[in-house]
């Protein structure tokens, strides 16, 4: 995993979240296009505008010459419709031919349902001929190549999934399912976030997309269907106990413990995730403690309650976390 | 010759112009004092009264946006919230289209439409008191919620079900709801005045073809209003119902669905930008006609543009729904439509273009407004070519690329020939000049401070920057920009600051101003400035489009209108031929009344729908009073 | 400046009559306004429908026996509504008080009819989406019976005032009618929408 974070960041495009620095086949089209119109727009603007500094230096000394006839004028602007009828006519081919080309293909070779809640992304892997199925949270693991499809639905309001170095956005809307085709030309990561506006912490509701080698991928999914690791140190043990304990068990899930909340996000594998509450802190232990301790001061209104706990059980707690890899 | 005195009162025939003025202003004027001013019926008192209104609101919009600007500075600022972010720029938008885009079109419509078609007052004067006050109630109900932190946070669209009663407890939603029926009922009267008042008081001679540009373009924004607002007006009060009683028009697990919401609003939403535009487009024709010395080329082109865009405007919503998962092929239809509206666009820019370049221009203040509307415009434009390709929206819908382009559409194609229209009627609407170096130097610092604050909105869209996010994280590459906007929203900040003050300045101690400063040739220019109460003393009879433009050849004139009773004229749609004498109501309470009694009502329904049972005894007992004949001369012949 | 008369409006009538009047053009610019509204609520309705796996939901459809007394009442009332338009034109008030006396009777007779509509649609708007949208129609429809009723009832006892004789009351009579026809003739839809289409 560390290995795959290093790869990622000189690979240069660790987080990228840019319409203009596309790493997947349906962004580069997209930007291929985007380019274009945005060019052939540029230079109709400026055609206008040498236009509209000829109108006015013209008028302003032509007391005594000629008048343009309004013959010439009808027909200047009747050419100038049509050519803008033309150009219309062409952009909207062209996105229709865009449009196609990043559809989602039965062929699809993933698929992994994406459902948001204020204000995180739960990531579920189906799972097939008796491999379980598992969830993360935050952070989609793909292989690099691949179509995937991934099939987004809401759990309350509207969302929008958006990883815009690699496909353009798609709404997740309650009561219905959207579906969206991602594909990573190169390993890395990318960054997203919800672009659709959810309420109080839509500003911290990113996602994070790891596109790794299929040897890789498969490692990783290998490791995330394994339940949690007993912890090993004593520390991590003793927050494994408080956790259970405490109320935080009610709402989260680690495999393999009498966790089983679902209100929030699935922590089995938490330690192995590259950020904390939805993209708001890297993982680290202090980050965990942080957030633990605080958490409606880092994220206003979001509903992870602040848990009274003693600072040992914090640290403790804190390790447990950072030891689920 | 003497007047003319029967037995019903006295005529205008033959009157001396003195007396006429005098027996004129006996009857039309607005009496002094707090009762006068809360009981008149005069257009222009309350078309003034509507536009300051709504540049307050344009102010109060503008300093919610450079809270904003201070919050996104820098990254994970602390100076606002969340909440009171959501607020923020809930307000900013619900304000700016509600209280101040829309209305203040409308409000130059009041103003200026009866003076444009030669008439002495709006048609249902009335209306328009009662369409004022419940303008100005919707507004005050908002504002005063949001000052006691109960302002809504749902976004101005407030889409379900983050809007609806599981995500949004509390009033705020609610508050947002039940203000769009305020402004939807006010907004709807004045539509209907307008048609009304267009299609029959216009002066005797102007048939379809001499209508002036402004008013073409008021009467199609009337139709659009018309048309649109009801669907805002289900939609607000389906909200409400599932708010309050428990509906499920917008609950997914019960047979309802969220998307019915988005396809409400975007039918009344997109629409509502043409709305705002297309009185901008009749602004700009004006100004260039009478700063080009010539008639705005292609006059029949223009009116099929206007009417074309006003068509075309209901074929639209779609493409703001174009990542909400709807069936491709339908999209790409709305693709095709959404394209196609640049056609008229398109076409009026290029006879404005024609016009300029076949006239001689005169570089004054509301001549700059409208070179800056072009340009601005221009780039609006062709960015909504770009939103309206499915495609390229995936990547930018819902970013703070869309932020600029609506912003180059709204304040580039409406908010500078307001500016520039200001400038331009100012004299007539205070009988005062605005002083011209000012204006330069607010057109400056506008034009430049908007540019330099929107453009870079465009990068940081694409740069992958969600719109309404209170704040961001150190390590997206969005700080420097995000400086840069805040600091060049200070320029713009001091442009429309300049342009308050020298709007506030001239209109106490401008220059006087005459008739028709600036040379024009529409009928506005044909009474003083301001006008008098009953606008002309006689009625002018039309025999061209432009009818000042040949000063050698004066106006003529109706005859035979009583003087001691208010009188004006009814006139044929098409032909404009005059068809009756008809009477115009005096000044009432009643309007107030019943607007007091509707806002009661509409704002005890935020909290029990017994209200609307209870709520309406008194708003029947006001229009009862409200149209009850009180034996006045107006009414009695 | 020197004026021309070229026009002398002496002889035009004080009031204009039907489309030389104010509020006849005003009547119809609020019934688009109002149109538009139920037309909106009838595509509401059938996108519901076509959102839904089964139509009605989780219901019977809604018996016939009051809707279909309610609407065949409102096309009957058309008649005297017709009388009452023509004796208005006539200006003729004796007969536009008694035709105003009638249409105020007939229009509680609908409204009366409707109390027994809302249970035929065998559901409560609190239930689902179904009963929404059908309580939300029937309720727009009632409030525009109710609004012209109350208009009906205003102008009849102002007929018998002093203030009764005068052209301006009787284009009110007429414009009034015209709006009556105007909520009878929306009804239809709205009939075929809720009583027939769930029956498809």
């Amino acid at each position: 995993m560390g290995l795959l974070s290093t790869g990622a960041l000189v690979s240069g495009c660790n987080g990228s979240q840019s319409a203009l620095n596309p790493y997947g086949a349906p962004a580069i089209h997209l930007e291929n296009l985007i380019i274009g119109i945005v060019a052939l727009s540029a230079m109709i603007w400026l055609l206008v505008m040498v236009m509209l500094v000829l109108a006015l230096r013209r008028g302003r000394g032509a007391e005594t010459e000629g008048r343009t006839s309004e013959g010439r004028l009808t027909m200047t602007v009747s050419a100038a419709v049509a050519v803008t009828v033309a150009i219309i006519a062409g952009m909207t081919i062209a996105s229709f031919f865009t449009t196609r080309s990043i559809g989602v293909p039965q062929s699809a070779a993933v698929t992994i349902t994406v459902r948001a809640q204020q204000w995180w992304w739960q990531v579920i892997y189906a799972g097939s001929d008796g491999t379980p199925t598992f969830q993360t949270a935050n952070e989609i693991h793909i292989p690099v190549g691949q179509d995937i499809r991934l099939q987004l639905e809401s759990a309350d309001v509207v969302h929008s999934f958006w990883v815009p170095s690699l496909a353009g956005k798609q709404d997740l809307v309650p009561g219905r399912s959207n579906d969206l085709l991602l594909r990573a030309e190169k390993p890395g990561i990318y960054r997203g976030q919800c672009a659709e506006f959810c309420g109080l912490q839509h500003s911290h509701m990113a996602v994070m997309v790891v596109a790794e080698a299929p040897s890789d991928y498969a490692r990783w999914i290998t490791s995330q269907r394994a339940d949690a690791m007993m912890p090993a140190d004593p520390d991590a043990a003793s927050g494994q106990a408080a956790f259970l304990a405490k109320p935080c068990a009610a709402c989260h899930t680690v495999r393999g413990t009498q966790a089983t909340g679902t209100t929030g996000p699935d922590l089995t594998h938490i330690g192995s995730r590259q950020t904390i509450a939805a993209g708001l802190l890297e993982t680290t232990r202090g980050s965990l403690a942080a957030w633990i301790a605080d958490p409606q001061t880092l994220k206003p209104g979001n509903n992870m309650p602040m848990v009274p706990l003693t600072s040992i059980e914090l640290q403790n707690i804190s390790a447990y976390m950072e030891s689920l890899k | 010759m003497r007047a003319v005195a029967d037995r019903e009162g006295v005529r205008d025939t033959g009157m001396e112009a003195v007396e006429l003025d005098r027996r004129l202003a006996a009857t039309w004027s607005t009496p002094p004092g707090l009762w006068g001013a809360l009981s008149t019926v005069d257009h222009k008192i309350i078309g003034r009264r509507y536009i300051v209104t709504a540049f307050v609101f344009l102010a109060l919009g503008g300093v919610l946006a450079l809270l904003m600007r201070l919050q996104l500075a820098q990254p994970e600022a602390r100076f606002v919230g969340p909440d009171r972010y959501n607020q923020i720029f809930t307000m900013h938008g619900s304000n700016m289209m509600f209280l101040f885009a829309v209305p203040v079109m409308q409000a130059m419509a009041i103003y200026l439409v009866p003076l444009m078609v030669g008439t002495r007052n709006i048609a249902f004067p009335r209306l328009n008191a009662f369409s004022y006050w419940m303008y100005l109630a919707g507004g005050l109900l908002l504002w005063i919620a949001f000052a006691v932190d109960t302002g809504p946070d749902v976004g101005w669209f407030a889409y379900v079900p983050l809007s609806g009663p599981q995500y949004a407890a509390g009033k705020r939603a609610d508050i947002w709801a039940q203000m769009i029926t305020f402004t939807e009922v006010s907004a709807l009267a004045i539509a209907v005045e307008i048609v009304v008042t267009v299609f029959k008081q216009r002066a005797p001679g102007m048939s379809l073809d001499r209508i002036p540009l402004f008013v073409w373009s008021m009467l199609v924004t009337s139709f659009l209003v018309i048309l649109a607002m009801p669907a805002i007006m289900i939609a607000s009060t389906s909200l409400i119902l599932d708010r309050l009683v428990g509906t499920h028009f917008f609950n997914p697990a019960e047979g309802g669905d969220v998307l019915l919401w988005q396809h409400l609003f975007w039918f009344f939403g997109h629409p509502e930008v043409y709305i705002i535009f297309l009185p901008a487009v009749g602004m700009v024709s004006s100004i260039v006609a009478t700063f080009t010395q010539r008639p705005v080329f292609g006059y029949l082109a223009m009116v099929m543009a206007l009417i074309a865009t006003g068509v075309l405007a209901f074929g639209l919503w779609v493409h703001h729904m174009f990542v909400a998962g709807l069936p491709r092929l339908g999209e790409s239809f709305f693709t095709a439509s959404s394209m196609a509206i640049a056609v008229p666009a398109g076409l009026q820019i290029f006879c404005w273009l024609a016009t300029i370049w076949a006239g001689r221009p005169i570089f004054k203040t509301p001549f700059l407004f409208v070179i800056g509307f072009i340009v601005v415009f221009v780039i609006g434009g062709l960015t909504g070519v770009m939103v309206a390709s499915v495609p390229f929206d995936t990547q930018v819908h819902d970013t703070y690329f869309v932020v600029a382009h609506f912003h180059y559409v709204l304040v580039g194609g409406a908010v500078f020939p307001l500016l520039g229209a200001v400038y331009y009627w100012f004299p007539k609407l205070t009988g005062r000049m605005m002083s011209e170096t000012l204006g330069r130097w607010s057109f400056g610092l506008i034009f430049s401070g908007f540019n330099l604050t929107f453009f870079p909105m465009h990068i940081l869209g694409l740069q992958g920057m969600p719109r309404r996010i209170y704040t961001y994280q150190p390590e997206m590459p969005w700080s420097g920009l995000n400086m840069f906007i805040s600091l060049s929203g200070i320029v713009l900040a001091a442009g429309f600051l300049l342009f308050f003050i020298d709007a506030i300045r001239s209109a106490r101690s401008g220059p006087v101003a005459p008739a028709n400063p600036w040379g024009a040739s529409t009928l506005e220019w044909a009474t003083s400035s301001p006008p008098p109460s009953y606008n002309f003393a006689r009625l002018p009879v039309i025999e061209r489009l432009e009818p000042l433009s040949d000063r050698s050849d004066p106006l003529g004139i109706v005859e035979g209108l009583y003087t001691d009773r208010r009188e004006l004229l009814i006139t044929g749609v098409v032909e404009a031929r005059a068809q009756a004498r008809e009477s115009s109501v005096g000044s009432s309470i009643w309007p107030l009344l019943a607007a007091l009694a509707t806002s009661a009502m509409l704002i005890w329904s935020i909290f029990t729908p017994w209200a609307v049972v209870w709520g309406s005894i008194p708003i029947a007992v006001a229009l009862i009073g409200w149209f009850w004949p009180k034996g006045d001369p107006e009414d009695e012949t | 400046m020197k004026h021309d008369v070229v026009l002398d409006v002496t002889e035009l009538p004080a009031h204009g009559l039907g489309t030389a009047s104010l509020s006849w053009w005003g009547t119809l610019a609020f019934m688009l306004i109002e149109g538009t509204g139920f037309v909106l609520s009838i595509v509401i309705y059938l996108y519901l429908m076509s959102v839904a796996p089964r139509w009605p939901l989780d219901t019977a459809p809604p018996d016939l026996l009051a809707g279909t007394t309610l609407t065949v009442v409102l096309l009957v009332s058309l008649i005297p509504n017709v009388f009452v338009t023509r004796w208005a034109r006539s200006q003729d008030l004796r007969k536009v008080r008694m035709g105003l006396i009638v249409m105020s009777l007939v229009g509680v007779l609908p409204l009366i009819l409707r109390v027994f509509e809302f249970p035929a649609m065998h559901i409560k708007w609190d239930q689902n989406a179904y009963g929404s949208i059908v309580w939300v129609m029937l309720g727009l429809h009632t409030t525009h019976i109710l609004t012209d009723l109350g208009e009906t009832v205003v102008l009849t006892s102002l007929m018998f005032t002093r203030h009764g004789d005068n052209a301006r009351r009787f284009g009110d009579v007429a414009d009034n009618a015209m709006y009556w026809n105007f909520v009878v003739l929306t009804w239809l839809p709205m009939y075929v929408c809720l009583y027939w289409v769930p029956r498809l």
